[in-house]
């Protein structure tokens, strides 16, 4: 492991971890200011970097601010490690900054993810980085940016409230399925990246701090550790995770996980778990008591948010 | 400038009521809107409007008749003026001063409004219980069955049919599409209900079956109700005062079937001439 | 006990267009009781209705009081607030006029029904009572809910005295009542004026039919062509409800 200095010496022809220190910082005064309001849209100067905009900008600026040598880095593309993007995004994290990397969640300790939350209930030490593409939650229903930030300053959430209203009059139920509104902290409204809905509950009262990032917008946001975080829902009709009971996955036979439903040629699908890191842990099947002595890469598989029963682990959350 | 205000709101008519004891639910002074520096919209006009009873404005365009309905929506900021409502969490307090967020509390629980045109009134690409479950919405109710049944409540009081509920107000005709104003506005049970033009472009058949829904409510609901028309038809039929405007000022005030039968006014003799 | 005291009231009509004054009647002083009926009498143009419209402030009344002993206290009709009136027309002063008028689609039932309404009886109470008033004048039972728009003057005026005498009333101003009604509505109406009368309520009338209620009348208002004084105007007089004196009474009252 190298150290700061020696990484961020002039004669490697760029700063520490990509961004210059003045960006670095003023990133990290944003993020502070973030996290101080939770939900709050923070405005942030987005740099130029060596990835199109679009292609996780907004959560790789934030992890370039935050990663240090000592880190330990995962980066997720819709539950997967091994896709061209994620890739490509953690080797230029841990080649600028010389940070480790891993496919483990309980062993990350800075996650950047794009439209996912790990299996594994993440704790205290780890921060979660989503990519967002719209931090907008208001956009559908306000198109005028102005007026929708007079509303998020007002707590004036009824259109969206209404738009909720009307998919139950049209279609008999909630029709949102990523990027499910939020209220966070009883004050702001936002939009949790286009994670599932299965994802969105982990949000709430987490141990780990998630920070959300929008490179083309230029915004970002946060929810801090221990904050409340709800979807919107009606009194009598309330928010339902994706309704996938019954489904089992065809590498580990597991049941109550994100699954990918892969449809096969002769008609019908099979299942398969989306978090890869998570399914590579339970493949190696290591025993909780061997764990206690090996190495940090052969970890036993942690605490899930939600059982094999499908029990979220906060009870009553979920109605 | 705004003058903030707990001091009391004095009497301004010569002859102050003995019989009815109770303040104005409504009391106005000194309103004035200027537009561009020099033009003078509304000009030191008074309104008194007592719990219950249907006040007119009328007045050719251009008096300022709109425009003193939006300053009574809080809409628009007054150059001058002092706004008094009399209800309990609201006493003593100028009305025109309160933050937007006091302001909009105040068009949300106690204020009503049905526009002349609908598209400012109604979001027309939502459905039209929509619209009023918005109103409820906004007012802090969270139950799915109970905005449901408060939109069709509404919606059945203002003679709305029932299953068209929830087509698109932009699909509805013109009376209806007031229906549906007027079911928004009454839905939280308004201590005060505007009415801008409110059957003015509607069939001279349909303008009837929406005036006599509008008698009904105000009679059903005891709602203090301003209205204002060019229509001395209109405010014949609902007003029990009226108040004639020309050029932003008031011109002459009373007794709606004195005001019509009996002016006094130069202006308003023409007006009234001119008209029946 | 007295009702109504009119005290030297005088009504001018100011018409700004022609640049002149019109008098209509000066100086007029009577008192009515409760329970009793009032005749006013005069030639045609004389400023019969227009008295009884200056009563219920129809027309603002130019100068003169009067006092009107209310269940709230004794008011000044010629100048009480508007809001006064407009509770006073509700619950104690009725009038009714020669001409019916009611909006389009409300049925002759429902026309009747309404001042009940406003009086805060049950909707089927105050039908109940609609129809028996309506049924008393003898108006066509087909047409108790059909739209009075559409109706002869006669079936019109059944109407419109139906729904002014049907809620309790102090003081009601009757103007022509009979001007266009059959022998058995004229009578169906003196019969109602007489139950009125009983229960204590005054009656000012101009009628023209005047023998009809003859039985009823307990003193006579004359109006004579004299007591309209026109004033050219050569300049226009502001309006005013000043309560000045003026000389003398015009009107003479027969008891």
């Amino acid at each position: 492991m190298s150290t700061v200095a020696e990484l961020a010496s002039s004669n490697r022809g760029y700063s520490y971890a990509f961004l210059d220190e003045f960006a670095k910082r003023e990133l990290r005064r944003r993020i502070l200011k973030a996290i101080a309001i939770p939900g709050y849209q923070v405005p942030y100067a987005s740099r130029e970097l060596p990835i199109a905009r679009g292609w996780g900008t907004g959560g790789l600026q934030v992890t370039l601010a935050l990663v240090g040598p000592d880190d330990v880095v995962k980066v997720i593309d819709q539950g997967a490690d091994d896709s061209v993007n994620a890739a490509n995004l953690r080797r230029f994290i841990a080649r600028m900054a010389g940070a480790d990397t891993t496919t483990d969640a309980s062993r990350a300790t800075l996650i950047q993810s794009r439209h996912r939350i790990p299996e594994e209930r993440l704790q205290e030490h780890q921060t979660l980085v989503l990519q967002v593409p719209d931090p907008e939650p208001l956009r559908s229903v306000e198109h005028d940016i102005s007026k929708a930030r007079l509303m998020h300053a007002e707590a004036d959430y009824g259109l969206l409230w209404l738009s909720l209203y009307e998919q139950l009059v049209r279609y008999r139920r909630v029709t949102l399925g990523a990027s499910y509104p939020c209220l966070v902290h009883h004050r702001y409204v936002m939009s949790p990246s286009p994670i599932p809905r299965w994802d969105v509950p982990k949000l709430h009262q987490s141990a780990h701090l998630t920070l959300l990032s929008a490179g083309r917008e230029k915004r970002l946001y946060a929810v801090p550790p221990y904050t409340d975080v709800r979807p919107l829902e009606f009194a009598d009709v309330p928010f339902r995770v994706e309704d996938q009971r019954g489904w089992m996955c065809y590498r580990t036979g597991l049941q109550n996980k994100f699954m990918n439903e892969l449809p096969q040629t002769g008609g019908g699908a099979i299942y398969e778990i989306s978090d890869t890191g998570f399914v590579e842990k339970v493949l190696r099947k290591v025993p909780d008591r061997e764990a206690a002595g090996s190495t940090p890469a052969q970890a036993a598989v942690g605490a899930t948010y939600y059982d094999d029963e499908g029990r979220f682990y906060i009870d009553g959350y979920l109605r | 400038m705004v003058t903030s205000g707990r001091d009391a709101p004095r009497p301004v008519s010569a002859h102050a009521p003995v019989i009815v004891t109770s303040p104005p639910l409504l009391q106005v002074r000194g309103l004035v809107k200027r537009y561009g520096g020099h033009v003078v919209a509304v000009d030191r006009v008074d309104i008194e409007a007592y719990a219950g009873e249907v006040l007119g404005i009328v007045g050719e365009s251009g008096s300022g008749k709109s425009t003193v309905l939006r300053l009574l929506n809080l809409e628009e900021r007054p150059d001058a003026g002092e706004y008094f409502f009399d209800v309990p969490a609201l006493a003593g307090r100028n009305l025109f001063t309160l933050d937007r967020m006091a302001q909009r509390r105040v068009r949300t629980f106690d204020i009503g409004i049905v526009y002349q045109n609908p598209h400012l009134g109604l979001r027309m690409r939502n459905t039209s219980s929509g619209n009023i479950a918005e109103r409820l919405i906004v007012a802090g109710e969270r139950a799915y069955r109970t905005l449901r049944l408060a939109a069709r409540e509404a919606l059945a009081a203002s003679e709305f049919p029932l299953d068209r509920m929830d087509d698109p107000p932009v699909r509805l005709s013109g009376g209806m599409q007031q229906r549906v104003q007027l079911a928004k506005a009454i839905a939280l049970k308004p201590k005060l209900l505007l009415l801008d033009e409110p059957t003015t472009g509607l069939d001279v058949s349909v303008q009837a079956l929406v005036l006599d829904t509008l008698k009904r409510l105000q009679r059903e609901t005891g709602v203090t109700t301003i209205i204002v028309s060019h229509d001395l038809g209109v405010i014949r039929m609902l007003a029990d005062r009226v108040m004639v405007m020309r050029y932003g000022r008031v011109v002459e005030q009373g007794l709606t079937d004195q005001v019509l039968e009996d002016p006094q006014d130069a202006y308003t003799q023409q007006l009234v001439h001119a008209k029946l | 006990m007295s009702l109504l005291q009119v005290n030297r009231l005088s009504k001018r009509f100011i018409m700004h267009h022609l640049r002149r004054e019109v008098m209509a009647f000066d100086c007029l002083t009577f008192d009515v009781r409760e329970g009793e009926f009032v005749l006013v009498v005069g030639p045609n143009g004389v400023g019969k209705s227009t008295l009884l419209r200056c009563l219920y402030r129809t027309y603002l009344p130019t100068s003169g009081q009067a006092i009107y002993h209310s269940r709230y206290g004794a008011i000044d009709l010629a100048c009480a607030s508007d809001v006064d009136i407009v509770r006073l027309r509700r619950e104690e002063i009725g009038h009714v006029t020669q001409f019916l008028r009611v909006r389009p689609r409300v049925s002759a039932r429902e026309a009747v029904a309404e001042p009940l309404l406003a009086a805060g009886l049950s909707p089927i109470e105050a039908g109940k009572r609609a129809s028996h008033a309506l049924d008393a004048l003898g108006l066509k039972r087909e047409l108790w809910d059909a739209y009075p728009t559409t109706f002869s003057g006669g079936e019109q005026q059944k109407v419109n005295l139906a729904r002014a005498l049907i809620a309790p009333r102090r003081l009601v101003l009757l103007d022509e009542p009979t001007a266009s009604l059959d022998a058995h509505a004229r009578r169906a109406l003196v019969e109602r004026l007489a139950q009125l009368k009983q229960a204590g309520v005054a009656i000012i009338g101009v009628f023209h039919h005047a023998e009809d209620v003859r039985g009823l009348v307990d003193k006579e208002i004359a109006l004579t062509a004299d007591s309209q004084r026109p004033s050219e105007g050569d300049g226009l007089l502001t309006s005013s409800i000043a309560c000045n004196g003026c000389a003398g009474g015009s009107g003479d009252v027969a008891e």
